[in-house]
């Protein structure tokens, strides 16, 4: 579909438009992390711990710091009082190791920063790590989460020997009396391997330090400058406002940004310590080894129901491998899968108990969907496990099962209050495009040849716009200012940081309608600390819902005032403003913004009780989450010889409530659609018994590559949300929440005719010509 | 040991003492001053590095500075004529062929050159001509779209 670029302003919100940010994008203009090049800046190297775990009896740092142009090196010793690395999330009972930048005498996962080298270029740095000599002492280290809780596990914190940081438990109604009595049970044990994010962009951090005003600016790819600067300020025991945390263009995220790790303080320290700029850039082994990976989970599910389908009860024992350390959300990932397990169907009795677990690993954390697509693909292949056990349609079990639409708002098993929806509507449409019953012949047809087709239905729901400050660990509003300039442009600043996702231009559109300006004349601002309001940032697919209504109530408290000085200009006691101007409603006069802005500005003449100037600034804290939900169908057929999965259809209809531009919209679905697709078909981040990474490398971690996907084809349908008033609910993660289920479905009911109910995830062709040469045999 | 290159970048001579271990892309980055051509992996394996050298996409991650002694580079910064984007640059802009941004000057220097040597490729041709090119948040479709939409452009 073509694009139009509208420069007339009308109706921008819901149109197809071209993004703002591209421009710089395209033509290698853009400013990221790496090409912030400061005079007289040097470079870090860090050295990191090549054993899961180890005691460090010594370290030797005299060679390097001989090497002609090194400047410093430094240990742990010399970082013991910075930090320590954050945890934001609280349990009751939480064990939190305590996280220093730099590994003091013994180190907890391969990657674990051990030194930093810092010299006059990056070749250098590179070298003189060489030069730093460690004494080791390897010790017994456990990676694997069930094996880390047996008896006799080596233990990651000595001072913790069962490896466990935290139990949960979360129960509504009745739970046991509910499966004693149910006519069927089932049971399955369900893996959502670890991931590994990947974002284009690694991570970075430039570091800056003015000693005569004593200010520190750290440039991070960041998704929460702001909240970066409040916890590395404590971290480096400096104010927050002599901390100015630049967020520049960020390559990409998917939650792996949304932290505050060791490096951003570790930086900060040596450019206060030498008084001189310092970057350090992640390379790619090092952000396989060191940033947050996602997902970690072995949950044991239970699903009690009528003999009709109708389902009854839940349960989980959900099992979370931690890694080492609490990174900023790590504990809290895990209760997030609790409170989307239910997903949208209509039960009431659930009980979840997590086992949050150590190892020697990196830590995990938020990545794309953060707990709710390991819920959400529990309970999809909870639903087809159960229809194979009735021998039941899977869409009909489905549709059954929803929670009805006179039921909204509803309030789950899990304490959650669903603000629209529409279930069956997505499911419906996605039943229509592929056809169901055509395929369902189609799939009978290639069974009698021979041939494993599958067809496989999701129907997610998941939580967005997050969330209500309750409900978070660090305030869950978004702020916007709006600032009308003497010139009547408009300038935007946001507290929200996007890393691909557009809001530059969306947030545009919404501007562009409510004042009548073109979109060119307005400026979004964001991920300056210095020059942005507080804020939280991008995640969590917050941005436009909390942040978006943010900036719609500053505009209106914004038009208030610009009717004030319209009416004065006009000398009216009855204007209207509509189209960029202000309409004397009894004349026919007009004021332009532009006039009216200089008129605000230049304030030889002020409306009673108003100040000068056309800013506004709006808070928002948002009364509850925002719920989308859809429909995903695949179709594959899986390959007798070899095991490979070919996707022969992918339909993916969503409703992320009111669209604002559904380019930007269809882009979201079809990327989160192939993140989804690498944990279903490809992606898994293995470590060996000892603790090492094996998929430490693109050569060995199989990110999607442009042949690898299919062609996706999306629709939607759309049931506003009544949570805030454009009605907008969130779309950033539902495509990869959507999808693993709707491929593994797929392929376990390609294989049905074997025997298959369940299958883990990758779905290697390996993985699956075991499955076959034993069915063969 | 610095030795002497001479690399038409972009159009333009230029000639620096470079070290025989320094990589392309940091050349290009922080000898030159480019922004355009990023680091992904330095493997050789994302792509988000790729630029012409002698009119063929190379991966500068994996190239040496010396090696460019003598040759055109082209980078993304090159692409544009005249304030105009090239078709290829203007295709990714309409087809919403980029959200981050961070492989597309390299996703474009590698489509370029695709069309070059197949003006009309089909959907598959693209994804095979692209797989050295890795990207983590389209999902590529509008990539595909992109790059067919440049052939229209560049055909016509």
């Amino acid at each position: 579909m073509a694009t139009t670029t509208i420069t007339k302003t009308g109706t921008l919100v819901g149109k197809r438009l071209k993004r703002k940010e591209d421009p710089r994008l395209i033509t290698g203009t853009a400013t990221y992390t790496d090409d912030i090049q400061l005079p007289g800046m040097n470079y870090a190297s860090i050295l990191r711990s090549p054993y899961a775990a180890a005691k460090i009896r010594g370290i030797d740092i005299s060679k390097a710091l001989e090497h002609p142009g090194v400047v410093a090196v430094y240990t742990g010793a010399d970082v013991k009082d910075v930090g320590p690395v954050p945890c934001g999330a609280s349990l009751p009972g939480l064990r939190v190791p305590h996280h220093h930048i730099l590994a003091q005498d013994r180190t907890y996962f391969v990657g674990h920063p051990v030194a930093v080298v810092v010299a006059a270029d990056r070749y250098i740095a590179r070298d003189a790590l060489d030069l730093v000599e460690v004494d080791w002492d390897p010790l017994p280290a456990v990676a694997d989460p069930e094996k880390a809780i047996e008896a006799g596990a080596p233990a990651v914190h000595p001072e913790w020997p069962d490896n466990i940081a935290f139990n949960f438990h979360q129960e509504n109604g009745e739970v046991d009396k509910v499966f004693a009595e149910a006519e069927v049970v089932v049971k399955q044990r369900i893996i959502s391997q670890r991931l590994i994010p990947c974002p284009m962009e690694t991570r970075g951090v430039v570091a800056d330090y003015r000693g005569g005003d004593k200010t520190l600016t750290i440039y991070s790819s960041s998704q929460i400058p702001h909240l970066m600067r409040n916890l590395v300020a404590q971290m480096l025991g400096i104010a927050d406002n002599h901390l100015r945390v630049v967020a520049p263009e960020v390559g990409g995220g998917f939650g792996s940004k949304l932290n505050v790790y060791a490096e951003e303080a570790l930086m900060g320290f040596i450019a206060m310590k030498t008084g001189k700029p310092v970057k350090w850039i992640e390379t790619r082994r090092e952000n396989f080894l060191t940033t947050i990976h996602g997902r970690g989970h072995v949950d044991y599910f239970e699903l009690a129901a009528k003999k009709d389908g109708t389902i009854l009860a839940m349960k989980l024992k959900l099992i979370q491998d931690l890694g080492s350390y609490h990174q900023l959300l790590t504990p809290a990932i895990p209760t997030l899968s609790v409170l989307m397990m239910p997903g949208i169907y209509n039960f009431k009795h659930i009980r979840a108990d997590i086992v949050g677990v150590f190892t020697n690993c990196v830590p995990t954390d938020a990545y794309r969907g953060a707990g709710r697509p390991e819920a959400t693909h529990g309970i999809e292949r909870m639903v087809d496990v159960l229809a194979a056990e009735l021998n039941m349609d899977p869409a009909e079990i489905r549709l059954k099962n929803f929670v009805p639409n006179d039921a909204f708002p509803y309030a789950t098993a899990t304490g959650l209050t669903y603000d629209s929806g529409n279930y069956a509507a997505p499911l419906h449409k996605a039943l229509e495009i592929v056809d169901y019953k055509s395929l369902r012949a189609e799939q009978k047809k290639a069974r009698a040849e021979g041939r494993l087709m599958g067809v496989g239905i999701s129907t997610y729901g998941e939580i967005c716009a997050m969330g209500p400050s309750p409900a978070t660990p660090a305030g869950g509003w978004e702020s916007a200012s709006v600032r009308i300039e003497p010139s009547g442009k408009v300038t935007v600043m946001t507290g929200i940081k996007p890393q691909g996702q557009g809001e530059e231009t969306t947030f545009s559109q919404i501007v562009a309608d409510e004042l009548g300006v073109e979109m060119d004349d307005v400026t979004v601002l964001h991920g300056d600390t210095m020059v942005v309001q507080y804020g939280i940032g991008t995640f969590g697919s917050r941005a436009t819902a909390i942040g978006g209504t943010a900036l719609y109530f500053a505009l209106q408290e914004l038009k208030k005032k610009v009717k004030k000085f319209g009416a004065m200009i006009l000398e009216s006691d009855d204007v209207s403003f509509s189209g960029g101007q202000c309409i004397c409603n009894r004349t026919g006069r007009t004021a332009d913004l532009s006039q009216i802005a200089g008129a605000s500005y230049r304030a030889m003449k002020l409306p009673p009780d108003t100040d000068p100037g056309l800013v506004a600034t709006n808070f928002w804290e948002p009364p509850n989450f925002t719920f989308p939900f859809g429909a995903h169908i695949c179709v594959t057929e899986v390959d007798r010889d070899t095991g490979a999965v070919e996707i022969k259809r992918y339909v993916a209809v969503d409703d992320c409530g009111r669209i604002i531009n559904p380019m930007i919209v269809e882009g979201q679905v079809q990327g989160g659609v192939v993140q989804g697709l690498g944990q279903a078909l490809y992606e898994h981040g293995i470590y060996d018994e000892s603790g090492q990474l094996v998929t430490g490398e693109f050569m060995d971690y199989a990110i999607p590559k442009a042949t690898m996907v299919p062609w996706i084809e999306t629709d939607h349908t759309v049931t506003p949300s009544p949570v805030n008033p454009l009605g907008v609910k969130g779309v950033g993660e539902a495509g990869t929440i959507g999808a693993s289920p709707s491929i593994v479905n797929s392929v376990v009911d390609a294989l049905s005719p074997l025997g298959v109910r369940h299958l883990d995830m990758p779905l290697t062709p390996e993985s699956l010509w075991k499955i076959l040469e034993g069915a063969r045999a | 040991m610095k030795k002497s290159i001479t690399v038409t970048l972009n159009g333009r001579k230029t000639t620096h003492d470079v070290e025989p271990r320094l990589l392309l892309i940091h050349f290009l980055r922080e000898t030159a001053g480019l922004t355009g051509p990023h680091i992904g992996c330095e493997t050789s394996i994302c792509g988000a590095c790729t630029v012409s050298v002698d009119g063929k996409a190379v991966k500068s991650c994996t190239m040496f500075a010396v090696q460019a002694d003598g040759r055109e580079v082209v980078t993304i910064e090159g692409l544009a004529s005249n304030g105009k984007l090239h078709p290829v640059q203007e295709a990714f802009w309409e087809q919403h062929g980029l959200q981050c941004g961070y492989c597309t000057p390299g996703m474009i220097l590698a489509s370029k050159q695709l069309l070059e040597r197949n003006p009309h490729p089909t959907d598959a041709e693209i994804r095979h001509g692209l797989e050295g090119n890795l990207c983590r948040c389209t999902g590529y479709q509008n990539i595909v779209n992109a790059v067919r939409s440049a052939a229209g452009k560049m055909g016509a």
